[in-house]
């Protein structure tokens, strides 16, 4: 069965063992600047963006201040049109409402769509455990299930992987799971993905049970919105008896009429495409279908309540902030040890879970604050405030503290500030570029120290400024 | 015992309490596409690489037969007679998912479709049958009338029933998750064809 994030080391640790792999630094350099473009070119065509995104930003907001509401709103309508909700306050029942649902039907296997909510409370191995197989359709989620791996990307959950290594995970191990890979198969995309079909078209033909995520829950009428590309996403949702959809309590819009602008905003910003190829909508249960929804809190209601965290569940999912990000680019999604990678990932993982691991305490540090994953969210997170914020909440070392007491000390008053520098500029000699000592020396092993000037600017500016 | 509902909602409550009222976001009306529907729609659906043609409302039915060929297509319920290939199978008693997988396309009509973003849209009304139709067979041709296209992502909402499953297609199946190049077709058709009748001054019949 897959692996899990569980025990993974603290983010520097597995950021320096990232880089050193070329191989993926060169994929995902490649991936990232290719769909970056894409976003680009399609961005620039509506002329109205920034309203649209000052828009996204405002919708989701007053989603999230009304949440109750809204969310009363989606029972009511869901179950008037026929379906059933569930909620699920932590990951544990999440899995257990849905292996009793999935036990009921008397079926022992799953087809799912690529959804991250059931990616976060690992839903795979908890149905693995009571003896249920999922099969994951979407291509890059088929490639990393085969290849018994994790995925590193939001959207596209296989971009560490290039041509060959797909073929070679596809002859390995397609056959385990169910058709095994044609013979001569070549690393043509045109040709992995053919063979993607006919590995897939079986099962989707024969499994009688689907689960899903969903993009968005429209409160107003309980409509569920899917948004795809593979044609996957519309078997699993249209060819099962039973469909059961999991869905973090954030993911609400207030009324049919707001789709419009979410459908403006998230094609353009994830694939960079105008529209992504197909997208399903559906109201309960329909065509004779039996329909299941689970509203999953697992730690959501936490971050509803920090008044500046609270905006990271204005997401969109759409990853754009990890196509620009410079530290995601070199490092990959793997490094965050979670299955929310990248910037968005960097603020919305240890919210979510909390900040008792060494990795989780870690990841508000995965950035370098350049603010590019804020300049492309299509719903205006602030994700450096947020980080900042994060990082202001966590522990920090007695010397950093030290330090800074030090230098609030300093700062208070012009002629302290006048004074250190003097004494500063006199013993420029004997500052090291390289190599400070003590707690300095974790520092100036990847940078040099600034060299000192000779003198301040106040100093200069008495003896030339007149 | 509280159940977790009552406990979520609770968690909610309390979360937000004493945050300040959102504004209203107000109806949004963004900048539509100007100029041709129809020459955008075409621009926009050929961009997927679908395969379009634009004919009189009255060659629609040799313009069918002749993409067609020799295919062998299923014709949801409510087809306008007047567009109807020579020969096709019927959805009637339903076909099962198997003899749907072995039939060459499917031919139907839309609900809607969007000039800017090159989509249709499909709500299972006459002539476009169950979501499984057009999503087995490896081929789809999809026949709409050029006032159906409408200039924006806007008007289609608001002329949409959400308590019907919709499917809103925009080009064939297609992935992009190895290497990010584009494949067309992994699970749905592979090839989508649509042809437009063009017949301004009349509204589009009703079947």
């Amino acid at each position: 069965m897959s692996r899990t994030f569980v025990g993974m080391p603290a983010f520097p640790r597995a950021a320096e063992e990232a880089v050193q792999d070329s191989q993926l630094r060169f994929n995902l350099r490649k991936a990232t600047h290719t769909i970056r473009g894409r976003r680009a070119a399609v961005v620039d065509e509506v002329p109205d963006w920034a309203a649209m995104r000052a828009a996204g930003k405002v919708v989701k907001d007053d989603v999230l201040r009304n949440l109750e509401r809204y969310l009363l709103q989606v029972e009511e309508a869901v179950t008037r049109a026929g379906g059933h909700v569930h909620w699920a306050a932590d990951a544990a029942e999440a899995n257990a409402i849905v292996t009793r649902l999935v036990e009921d039907t008397g079926h022992r296997e799953v087809v799912k769509v690529k959804s991250m909510a059931t990616q976060e409370i690992g839903l795979n191995e908890a149905l693995a455990q009571a003896g249920i197989t999922a099969y994951e359709t979407d291509l890059a989620e088929l490639i990393v299930q085969l290849g018994d791996d994790l995925p590193s990307h939001i959207l596209v959950p296989a971009i560490h992987r290039n041509r060959s290594e797909i073929r070679e995970i596809f002859q390995e191990n397609m056959a385990r799971w169910g058709r095994p890979a044609p013979d001569g198969l070549t690393d043509e995309p045109a040709t992995l993905a053919d063979a993607a079909r006919l590995h897939l078209r079986e099962r989707f033909l024969s499994t009688k049970v689907g689960i899903s995520g969903a993009n968005f829950v429209i409160a107003e009428t309980g409509t569920l919105v899917v948004l795809e590309s593979e044609g996957n996403g519309r078997m699993c949702l249209t060819l099962p008896e039973t469909l059961i959809s999991v869905v973090g309590i954030e993911k609400v819009l207030p009324t049919w009429r707001d789709l419009d602008l979410f459908l403006r905003l998230l094609p353009r910003s994830s694939t960079g495409e105008r529209m992504n190829p197909y997208t399903s909508t559906w109201t309960a249960g329909v065509e004779g279908q039996e329909f299941h929804l689970v509203l999953l809190d697992n730690g959501r209601t936490r971050v509803l309540a920090d008044e500046v965290g609270r905006q990271a569940l204005r997401c969109i999912r759409c990853s754009a902030c990890l196509n620009v990000c410079p530290v995601y680019e070199r490092v990959g999604g793997h490094a965050y040890g979670s299955v929310y990678p990248g910037p968005i990932g960097a603020i919305l993982t240890p919210q979510l879970r909390g900040t008792a691991s060494e990795l989780d305490a870690s990841l508000p540090y995965a950035s370098s604050l350049c603010g590019a994953c804020y300049d492309v969210c299509p719903v205006a997170i602030d994700i450096p405030e947020v980080l900042v914020h994060l990082r202001a909440r966590g522990p920090h070392p007695a010397g950093e503290r030290a330090g800074m007491r030090a230098a609030g000390w300093v700062f208070s008053r012009a002629s302290r500030l006048r004074g250190v520098q003097r004494v500063m500029s006199r013993m420029r000699r004997f500052v090291p570029r390289r190599w400070l000592p003590g707690p300095g020396s974790a520092w100036t092993q990847t940078r040099d120290v600034p060299a000192v000037p000779a003198e301040s600017f106040r100093e200069w500016w008495e003896r030339e400024g007149r | 015992m509280s159940s977790s509902r009552d406990r979520i909602l609770a968690a909610v409550r309390a979360a937000v309490a004493g945050a300040p009222e959102v504004p209203s976001a107000g109806p949004h009306e963004w900048v539509r596409p100007s100029g041709g529907l129809l020459e955008l729609f075409v621009e926009r659906l050929r961009d997927y690489r679908a395969v379009v043609h634009v004919v009189p409302a009255e060659e629609v039915r040799a313009t069918v037969a002749e993409v067609l060929g020799e295919r062998r297509v299923v014709v949801p319920e409510g087809f306008p007679p007047d567009w109807l290939p020579s020969s096709f199978l019927r959805d009637e008693p339903p076909l099962s998912v198997v003899e749907l997988d072995r039939v060459d396309g499917v031919v139907s009509t839309c609900a809607v479709a969007v000039a800017e973003t090159g989509t249709i849209v499909l709500d299972g009304g006459p002539g476009q049958g169950r979501r499984a139709l057009t999503l087995l067979p490896d081929y789809h041709l999809c026949v709409l009338t050029d006032n159906q296209i409408v200039p924006s992502l806007s008007e289609a909402v608001a002329a949409l029933d959400p308590h019907r499953p919709l499917t809103w297609i925009s080009g064939p199946s297609a992935t992009s998750d190895i290497e990010l190049n584009r494949v067309e077709g992994v699970h749905g058709p592979r090839t989508l064809n649509v042809i437009v009748a063009t017949r301004r001054t009349t509204a589009p019949d009703s079947p």
